[in-house]
C-alpha cells in the first residue's frame, strides 16, 4: 500500500477516506484536519488562551502535541482521580510528556489532585455516594476542568474527544431517545454564562485509531490499559457496534456523527438558542457559586453527600 | 512469529508467514478497533508479516460514561 500523496510506502490505511498515507503525509493530513475542525466551528485563535484537558491517554496528550505543532497558546490541566494501579501510571505519562514536549514550547502543566482536595479517591467517592464510578468521575472532571479554566482566565477549554466518542455518545443518546442531550453534542458549545468556560472539541474529524496511530508515530507515550473502571461500560460497546459497521462500511462514524451536526445546524440556524436556554434555566451555586440548573451544584452534592457518608 | 496482545495482556503464538488482515482475522479482531505495530513502524493492513516477526495488536478504544 503507498502512500496517496508522496507515492512512498505507506504506514496507515484509512478506508473511510479511501486513501493510505506514509508518516509525514499522515501527520499532515491529522494538523488539517484539526485545523479545519478549528476554522469551521470558530473554536479559538492565535491569541487566545487554551486550557487542555489531558488525562494521559492517547487522544488528549494527542490534542495538546497537535495544538503546540500548530503554535496555538496551549496549556494542560490533569485530574489525579486516584484510581489504584491507575492513576499514578497516567500521571506519570503526563508529568513526562510535560516536561520534554510541553515545556520548550513554554507550556505549562496544572495538576489537581481529588484525594488532597476532597479527602478522598474516586472510587470511595463514589462508593460513598452509592453512584457509577465513571458517573462521579464525568462530574468532577467537568466541574474542576470549568472551574480552573473560569478562575485561570482561559478564553477556551479543550477536550480529547474524537469522532469514535461522539459518534457513540450519540448513538446511546439516540438509542434512549435522550434528546434533551442533543443539543449539547457540538463540538464548540458557547460560554453561555458568566462562570462557564467555552468548551472545544477540535479532535472531533478524527477517529480514534487515527489518534492511536498519531500517538505511536510521533513516539507520544501514552496509558494503552483501559480505565479498570471504564469495564463494561455502555460507550465502551457502541463503539465496538460502530466499528463493526465501520469495518464493514467504510464512512459510517462519520455520515452518523457529522450528518447529525449539519443536519442541527439547519434546523437551529441561530446558534445563540442554546446560550439563550442556558441563560434562562442556570443560576450560581450556592456553595461554590458555578453555574447550574439547581439551587446547589452537582459537584458541591456530591461532596456534601460524601463528607456525611451518607447514602443516596 | 510472536504477537503481542492487550486487555488482557498475553502473548501467543502464529505462524507465518501471514497478511496483516489475515492476522485480524485469525485472532477474532475488527481492523477499525485495533493497530499492528511490528518494531516500532505501523504496518498496512496488507503488509505480509514474516514468521520471525514480532508484533504488536494494540487495541485504540477507550472511555468511560
Amino acid at each position: 500500500m503507498n502512500c496517496v500523496k508522496c507515492k512512498t510506502k505507506a504506514v496507515i490505511g484509512l478506508p473511510r477516506h479511501n486513501a493510505a498515507f506514509c508518516k509525514p503525509c499522515f501527520n499532515e493530513f491529522v494538523l488539517d484536519q484539526v485545523s479545519r475542525a478549528i476554522k469551521a466551528e470558530r473554536m479559538f485563535g492565535r491569541a487566545d488562551r487554551i486550557l487542555v484537558a489531558v488525562s494521559g491517554g492517547k487522544d488528549s496528550l494527542a490534542l495538546w502535541d497537535i495544538l503546540l505543532k500548530l503554535s496555538y497558546h496551549a496549556d494542560a490541566l490533569y485530574v489525579d482521580l486516584g484510581i489504584p494501579g491507575y492513576s499514578a501510571t497516567s500521571r506519570e505519562k503526563v508529568e513526562r510528556f510535560a516536561d520534554t514536549v510541553a515545556k520548550p514550547c513554554h507550556a505549562t502543566l496544572l495538576i489537581h489532585t481529588v484525594q488532597e482536595e476532597e479527602g478522598a479517591g474516586i472510587r470511595e467517592l463514589a462508593d460513598l455516594i452509592n453512584r457509577p464510578t465513571c458517573s462521579a468521575c464525568g462530574t468532577i472532571k467537568r466541574y474542576q476542568f470549568n472551574r480552573a479554566a473560569v478562575e485561570q482566565d482561559y478564553d477556551v477549554m479543550a477536550t480529547g474527544h474524537n469522532l469514535d466518542d461522539e459518534a457513540a455518545r450519540l448513538l446511546g443518546n439516540v438509542l434512549h431517545w435522550q434528546d434533551e442531550y442533543l443539543d449539547k453534542q457540538g463540538p464548540s458549545l458557547p460560554a453561555s454564562v458568566e462562570g462557564f468556560a467555552k468548551k472545544v472539541k477540535p479532535l472531533y474529524r478524527l477517529a480514534e485509531r487515527e489518534l492511536a496511530a498519531y500517538a505511536v508515530l510521533n513516539r507520544i507515550d501514552y496509558i494503552v490499559e483501559e480505565c479498570p473502571m471504564a469495564k463494561g461500560s455502555k460507550l465502551l460497546l457502541y463503539k465496538e457496534v460502530l466499528n463493526r459497521l465501520e469495518t464493514e462500511s467504510p464512512g459510517t462514524k462519520q455520515r452518523f456523527y457529522w450528518g447529525f451536526l449539519e443536519k442541527q445546524a439547519k434546523a437551529h440556524p441561530v446558534p445563540t438558542s442554546m446560550a439563550e436556554k442556558d441563560q434562562a434555566t442556570l443560576r450560581p451555586c450556592a456553595t461554590c457559586g458555578q453555574p447550574t440548573t439547581a439551587e446547589i451544584c452537582s459537584y458541591c452534592k456530591m461532596m456534601a453527600r460524601a463528607k456525611a457518608g451518607a447514602p443516596r | 512469529m510472536k504477537v503481542q496482545l492487550s486487555h488482557p495482556a498475553r502473548q501467543v503464538e502464529i505462524k507465518g508467514p501471514k497478511r496483516v488482515r489475515e492476522l485480524l482475522r485469525d485472532l477474532k479482531l475488527v481492523a477499525e478497533a485495533h493497530l499492528v505495530i511490528r518494531g516500532d513502524d505501523l504496518v498496512t493492513e496488507d503488509e505480509m508479516l514474516k514468521d520471525e516477526d514480532e508484533i504488536e495488536v494494540r487495541p485504540v478504544i477507550s472511555g468511560g460514561s
